[in-house]
């Protein structure tokens, strides 16, 4: 119709100013979103660079651990007396006994009980065992001396992994003269060479007389305080003399300002005291733990210095010298251990052992194998994560079992057979909202539900993985009817029209389409349970299990719990432990998940 | 009246055969009776009280405007409207004299009975093969596999089709072209050896090359089988079907050999129909 009569319509300005202005203010809009967009990305994928690289460092010195190649010699008489070569009599032996002898023949000089019990401690309690199968399973080995690594505790692994002390070497200027080569010796040297030593050490009581002082301020500044309410409360007395209530009150407060008072003149004593050993520059200088460790290496031995002043020395042997002859310059050492023994979970006697054994070469680090080899354990050189892999892997068998032909049965039936009536609505709102319910009402049931009514075994992976195939159920009924809805509906009537029942038409065509769609869902529940924690710890499943579970009704633990109860326990051993087995728990999560993507690429469908 | 002038029809590419022996509707064998027949989706009255004869072996055409029901009626006669929650259907077909509506009758033989080919082609995600001997297979129509690949071999055969995919048995049937996935769709459809073929539009989304072949496979085809087919195009009605049937509103307005009611319409709204006035 063509009416001149309408009015014409306008054309959109691209050529004015206010148009050009327009035009680039949209630009701006654009390229701001696009930033924000990115900058969020980038925030994102800074933190999680940030968390796995913590992780990654926390947890790799766990994947390594040291060992002693030592000499064992297998003393018949200890293990095999009447050489019967049968092999419980061996298990039997004493084989802890060689391996100590093994190390104390490196340190003949340890005599007294404490020294050696501290040398015995340098190996884990776990090390004689790998000697003990290897002789077990060679009994010809009986008599003879083999070269065996040994294993060493965690507070000598953890010392050569640097979480020891930082350690510094200066050489000696002057001619040193020991006194002797063991026992309580004192060492002179021909020029002031501790001076700088005993400076630090003046400067370290300085630092400390400080902060005595600072502390000491702090409890005068809490004594006024309370003098200001004494003095109120006196007044309040001297108002009410008979209020029994304001009597005691003043009673207890008189009472807290007199031993505050005693405190702060303790701090003030203890304070001068280190500030008096500071004025004097000169004077010899006990050491005690609370300071730097320093040695003086000489003549191939360790002196500990127990007493310091500015040429010498006086201290007490941990290795023996081979000769009491003086020492050129430049060959012997002043040795200092930067961190205070009080400080450190080795003392400055292990720590001179732990660094000859170095120093011969007897160290090995080699990887953890046994971290994957073995259960769990009270220590932490010997603690491993097989039985919690092993029961996360049972435990996830079971949820798959049941939740896999139960959820697509389930979500067959409402896709294609339930009748729409408001009861299937009811069921449908339910399952959807089963998807929500927090993990840990699950676990509520479980206890309820199979420990306790049914009494099935506690903490066994059979009754983990019914738990956790309820928590999954939902998410693998919601993706499988997902999976269903997608397959284009002309097939299913190609299949009706070709004749094929209802039934046939779903499970002959509709289903096998429908199936890259459920295994999707179902490794996303699967690497959704793998995770859970706070239902199968109120199962049970947080016990401490030693022994790799071998069937579903054993007791057992899974990966999640396992890295829960490492993060409690005291040993700093266990801190790397627990981030390694972070990292095989997020290995395990991503193959589980790079699965599901390979397998939807694989069986994309184009219709 | 001439509306033969009126109308530009293309040149066909075969002779419309007037075939002697389906040119009086008594002389031949009735294979579906429709009386009565209403169709409701819901409250919408979608077909009112249709009532057709279809000779055997022989081609009819539903033709009409976008709407009018022909899709929707063909769909009843295999019960393919059961699939719809809101449909409901009341009259009486009958094919054979049997009542398919009969609650006592099997839905699923029914289907195997009449067969249906779609608008777009569908075939399963699955070989060549295998979409063909799908329904044999679920049938019992063979005894063992060479009974199986020769039921094969022959639906190929017919659809015209065998040439071309022979070497291809194994592939997806979805990889073929158009043309051919809708032969492979009535390869798949004449496996099971219906009595009826139904076909809603089958050649509206392939091109004419692709046409022409379908419809001289469909003028192959009616020496065994009774073709209902659902059209939009008249010059394709007017090549391929012996008898029409117009649809309008849900209402069959008029049906009668196809020579007929192309040039000589009885209805009006016939004339306007294939004049060009309206649809």
């Amino acid at each position: 119709m063509t009416d001149s009569a309408l009015p014409t319509l306008r054309r959109i300005d691209v050529v004015s100013d206010a148009a050009r202005a327009r035009v680039r203010a949209r630009y701006r809009a654009e390229t701001r979103f696009q930033a924000y967009g990115l900058v969020a990305i980038g925030l994102t994928a800074l933190f999680i660079a940030v968390v796995l690289a913590d992780i990654v460092v926390k947890g790799l010195p766990a994947f390594t651990q040291h060992r002693l190649l030592l000499d064992i010699t297998i003393d018949a008489a200890e293990i095999d007396p009447r050489q019967t070569r049968d092999p419980a009599v061996i298990r039997a032996g004493d084989f802890a006994a060689l391996t100590r002898n093994a190390l104390r023949a490196i340190f003949p000089d340890v005599r007294d009980r404490t020294g050696r019990r501290q040398l015995d401690g340098i190996l884990s309690s776990g090390a004689p065992d790998p000697l003990r199968e290897r002789v077990v399973a060679n009994p010809a080995l009986v008599g003879q001396t083999v070269s065996v690594p040994v294993l060493l505790s965690d507070d000598a692994d953890l010392y050569f992994k640097g979480g020891g002390t930082a350690i510094e070497r200066h050489p000696g200027r002057g001619i040193a003269t020991p006194g002797g080569t063991s026992g309580e010796v004192t060492v002179l040297s021909s020029s002031n060479d501790f001076a700088a030593e005993l400076v630090t050490i003046k400067q370290s009581l300085s630092v400390k007389a400080r902060g005595l002082r600072q502390e000491s301020d702090r409890v005068r500044d809490i004594v006024r305080r309370i003098e200001t309410r004494k003095a109120a409360l006196e007044r309040a007395l001297a108002a009410a003399p008979s209020s029994t209530s304001v009597q005691e009150e003043l009673a207890g407060v008189t009472k807290e300002i007199e031993s505050l008072s005693q405190r702060f003149k303790d701090l003030d004593g203890e304070a001068a005291a280190l500030q008096a050993r500071f004025d004097a520059p000169g004077a010899a200088e006990p050491l005690d733990e609370t300071v730097p460790s320093v040695l003086v290496a000489i003549n191939g031995g360790l002196i500990k210095i127990t007493e310091l002043s500015n040429a010498s020395v006086k201290g007490r042997v941990l290795l023996p010298l081979e000769s009491a002859a003086e020492a050129k310059p430049g060959s012997w050492h002043i040795v200092t251990y930067m961190t205070p023994e009080a400080n450190r979970r080795v003392n400055d006697r292990e720590v001179s052992w732990l660094e000859r054994l170095w120093e011969l070469g007897v160290v090995e680090n080699v990887f953890n194998w046994a971290f994957f080899t073995s259960g769990d354990s009270r220590e932490p050189e010997l603690a491993g994560i097989r039985g919690a892999l092993v029961g996360s892997a049972l435990t996830l068998l079971v949820t798959l079992f049941l939740c896999l032909p139960i959820g697509v049965a389930a979500a067959v039936y409402l896709e294609e057979f339930a009748p729409k009536n408001r009861l299937t609505e009811i069921i449908e709102v339910n399952i959807n909202n089963l998807a929500a319910v927090p993990s840990i009402v699950f676990g509520l049931l479980g206890l309820a539900m199979f420990l306790n009514f049914f009494g099935l075994p506690r903490s066994a992976p059979l009754v983990g993985g019914l738990v956790l195939a309820l928590l999954v159920l939902p998410t693998i009924i919601i993706a499988a009817r997902a999976a269903f809805k997608a397959v284009p509906p002309s097939i299913k009537e190609a299949a009706l029209g070709v004749g094929a029942s209802h039934q046939q038409a779903i499970f002959h065509h509709v289903l096998p389409l429908a199936m890259p769609g459920i295994m999707t869902g179902t490794i996303i529940g699967m690497a959704h349970a793998l995770g859970e924690t706070a239902p199968l710890l109120m199962i049970g499943m947080v016990a401490f299990i030693v022994e790799v579970p071998s069937g579903i009704t054993d007791a057992a633990t899974v990966l999640p719990v396992q890295i829960y109860l490492w993060s409690d326990l005291p040993e700093i051993a266990f801190q790397a432990k627990t981030a390694a087995a972070i990292m095989v728990l997020l290995v395990f999560l991503f193959v589980m998940n790079g699965a599901a993507i390979f397998l939807r690429k694989r069986f994309e469908r184009r219709w | 009246m001439d509306a033969m002038a009126d109308v530009e029809l293309s040149p066909p590419l075969r002779e419309p055969v007037a075939d002697a022996h389906v040119t009086s509707i008594a002389a031949a064998h009735i294979k579906m009776v429709a009386r009565n027949v209403n169709v409701f989706y819901a409250d919408k009255h979608a077909l009112k009280d249709v009532s057709v004869d279809i000779p055997e072996r022989s081609v009819t055409a539903f033709i009409g405007p976008s709407g009018c029901g022909k899709s929707t009626f063909l769909r009843c006669i295999n019960r393919m409207n059961d699939t719809i929650p809101i449909a409901r259907v009341t009259g009486r077909i009958e094919i054979e004299g049997q009542d398919i509506y009969d609650p006592a009758l099997d839905v699923v033989q029914l289907r195997a009975r009449v067969g249906m080919v779609f608008q777009k082609p569908n075939p399963f995600p699955k070989s060549v093969y295998e979409n063909i001997a799908y329904g044999p297979r679920i049938h019992g129509l063979a005894r063992g596999k060479a009974e199986l690949d020769e039921i094969v071999v022959t639906s190929l055969k017919r659809a015209g089709l065998f040439e071309e995919v022979k070497d291809r048995m194994d592939d997806s049937g979805t990889g073929l072209s158009g043309g051919q996935q809708q032969r492979l769709c009535i390869a798949r459809a004449i496996a099971v050896n219906p009595e009826i073929i139904l076909m809603d539009e089958p050649c509206s989304a392939l091109d004419p090359i692709a046409t022409a072949r379908i419809e001289e496979l469909i003028d192959e085809l009616r020496e065994n089988f009774t073709i209902i087919i659902v059209t939009h195009s008249m010059q394709q009605a007017a090549r391929v079907s012996q008898r029409t049937a117009f649809f309008h509103l849900g209402v069959l307005v008029e049906s009668g050999p196809t020579e007929k009611i192309f040039t000589n319409p009885d209805d009006r709204r016939t004339q306007d129909y294939i004049t060009g006035r309206f649809g």
